[in-house]
């Protein structure tokens, strides 16, 4: 009971529950920012972490796209890796097992060039031992086909959510694109679909120009914008979201640190996931973690529930 | 983690030579590795910058880097000086295969490649092996350890893009030019160096018969594998390619390895 004036005495409660996965916190990691685990757990004990979201994956196994891949502007990162990745089947077989020496919910992003791919991704990893939830990628900007194609048509969202849903029992979470001219039409059409969670944004599609060789930076060209530079537009549509779809909301985007993460709690995410800090700082999940802790025990916070979506009582 | 300046010093114009005390880097690196360098706490430039490991000294504890500036993290990397702190990850990365104690070794380094080498040649003279050292620049004055090789019993060859200094040309034409083709006078190539002069070398190589390593680089996110932003091309299972990470599989790949475009 949170009576006021009453310091807070136990340690506040962080768990969340995202679509009927429980986390027992909520910070999350960014699908392709933190590979699969192993990567990471020399700096981080993985078992801290609310759930990791590991790398897309597809039905074959992708190559990617030719280097550069990764080019930094102001306070972001341009990336265009084209989803490169061993296939499904191998993912199950090589990279699953190890997670499953973590006592921490695993969630698995997919994309895929036809609704069927989806579908049949879908099917596959309901089967496997150690998936907790799967996140449907409809909005990867670096793929010919398919990808963002899927996330910009409200109706070719809700086709592939459909699709997904029909082949698995686990909770579905889809990843929502920012270059959309309304995420709230897509978030709708998607929860009317039987999303159970959403996440929000995926990278905002940009290109960067060498004028020393006067042509594109990355080898693809185009590529998709990621890390602080972008938080504003993250957090606007994680507000604009949780207005209108009662779903609960992964915020993610520029999130460095634990005031970050807090916006998109405030505008409404039930839950975040870290990107590409990691890269700046290999313990920036915890440091998040233990920030979101500290501000709400010195704020006498008792449940982080109490924070999500609380400054949209200041909308207009 | 952070670790304490030491020294730094501008070798030649652009150049820094930077030493931090970290015993525990110094313990664990091998030759080829590198760091992950944060340059300053800004959110422009934003990432880490990968720098090879150029020297190690385990009784002290410190680990020295050689790097160029050329853009704005080793800008800010370059105003740091001792008693500052700077954070790092590492050692990172696959280094070079050491050689046989038998095999004529030859170290062939373009402009600031010369880095890791460095760290490399060191190595071979704590065991007494000597080796041919192709060290080429752009200018004289950019030519950087020549002497220390030549005090710790290497043979140094020098090429200058400005024929400034030694064979007036590109250190490629000056191996080519050095080594007997045919012969049995180097056993293993290690090199490190701008992209055109390693495709041309790795020709040169391949051609010979000779094995060797080169040391590549690409930009990088992560600098731990989990990116996949650093993705070198390189010939894969049967004919076809696969991309590995340079920051993993890498930085150093067996010649034959790598494709170049
Ligand atoms: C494994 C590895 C080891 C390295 N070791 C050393 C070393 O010992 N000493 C040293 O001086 N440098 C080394 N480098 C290169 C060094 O990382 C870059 O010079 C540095 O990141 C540039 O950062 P900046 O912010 O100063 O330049 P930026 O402002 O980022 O870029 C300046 C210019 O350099 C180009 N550039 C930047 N990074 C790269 C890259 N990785 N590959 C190709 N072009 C690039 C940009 O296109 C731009 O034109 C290494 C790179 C790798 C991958
Ligand atoms: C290098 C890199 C690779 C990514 N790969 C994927 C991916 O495979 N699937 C996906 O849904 N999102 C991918 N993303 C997007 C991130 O998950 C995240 O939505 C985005 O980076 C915004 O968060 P950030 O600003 O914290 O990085 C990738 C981002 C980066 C930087
Ligand atoms: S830099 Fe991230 S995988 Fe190599």
């Amino acid at each position: 009971m949170s009576n006021a004036g009453v310091k807070v005495k136990n340690r506040p409660n962080l768990s969340v529950n995202i679509g009927g996965i429980h986390m027992k916190n909520p910070v999350a990691t960014a699908s392709g920012t933190f590979g699969y685990g192993p990567e990471y757990a020399p700096y981080i004990d993985l078992n801290r972490l609310g759930a990791i979201v590991v790398k897309g994956t597809t039905l074959e196994p992708r190559a990617g796209n030719p280097a550069p891949r990764l080019v930094e502007t102001p306070a972001g990162i341009l990336n265009s890796i084209g989803l490169q990745n061993p296939g499904v089947d191998r993912f199950i077989e090589e990279y699953l097992p190890y997670l499953a020496g973590y006592d921490l919910p695993v969630i698995v992003n997919i994309a895929g060039d036809t609704v069927e791919h989806y579908a049949i991704l879908a099917g596959k990893l309901d089967r496997a031992h150690g998936v907790s939830g799967i996140e449907v990628n409809i909005s990867c900007p670096n793929v010919k086909k398919g990808g963002m194609q899927f996330g910009s048509d409200p109706v070719m969202a809700a086709e592939v959510t459909r699709a997904v849903k029909g082949n698995t029992e686990k909770p579905v979470i889809v990843k929502l694109s920012p270059n959309v001219t309304s995420i709230v039409a897509v978030a709708k059409k998607v929860a009317e679909a039987g999303a159970d969670a959403l996440s929000m944004i995926n990278t905002l599609l940009g290109m960067a120009i060498d004028i020393k060789t006067r042509r594109p930076v990355l080898g693809n060209v185009m590529g998709g914008l990621a890390g602080p530079s972008v938080r504003p537009v993250a957090v606007r549509a994680v507000w604009q979201v949780y207005r209108e779809v009662d779903l609960p909301i992964i915020g993610m985007g520029g999130i460095m640190a634990a005031g970050d993460a807090l916006e998109f709690v405030l505008a409404g995410a039930a839950a975040v996931a870290v990107g590409s800090a990691n890269f700046v700082n290999p313990c920036a999940t915890m440091d998040v973690l233990e920030g979101i802790e500290k501000y709400m025990i010195e704020n006498e916070i008792q449940d982080i529930s109490e924070l999500v979506g609380a400054a949209q009582r200041f909308s207009l | 983690m952070d670790a304490g300046i030491v020294k730094q010093q501008e070798v030649a114009e652009g150049y820094f030579r930077l030493t931090v005390f970290a015993p525990a880097v110094a313990v664990a690196a091998k030759p080829g590795q590198f760091l992950h360098m944060r340059c300053g706490d800004t959110l422009d430039p934003l990432l880490r910058r990968p720098i090879s490991i150029h020297a190690v000294n385990r009784d002290k504890g410190e680990v020295a880097l050689l790097y160029k500036v050329v853009g704005k993290g080793t800008a800010l990397l370059a105003q740091k000086g001792k008693g500052d702190q700077v954070n790092l990850l590492g050692p990172l990365g696959k280094g070079f295969t050491l050689p046989e104690r038998n095999e004529k070794v030859c170290v062939v380094a373009g402009g600031i490649g010369i880095a890791p080498l460095f760290c490399l040649l060191q190595e071979l003279t704590a065991r007494n092996h000597s080796a041919a050292v192709f060290l080429g620049a752009a200018t004289g004055s950019q030519l950087l350890c020549a002497g220390e090789m030549e005090r710790c019993g290497h043979i140094v060859h020098i090429a200058t893009d400005d024929g400034s200094a030694g064979f007036p040309g590109t250190v490629t034409g000056l191996f080519e030019k050095t080594i007997t083709p045919g012969s049995s006078s180097v056993d293993r190539v290690y090199a490190c160096g701008p992209r055109r002069m390693l495709k041309r070398l790795c020709e040169i190589i391949r051609l010979e018969g000779i094995p060797g390593e080169v040391s590549v680089e690409e930009r990088m996110g992560c600098g731990v594998g989990a990116c996949l932003s650093c993705a070198c091309k390189t010939r894969g299972e049967g004919n076809g390619v696969a991309y590995k990470r340079v920051c993993m599989e890498g930085p150093v790949f067996p010649v034959g390895e790598v494709v170049w475009e």
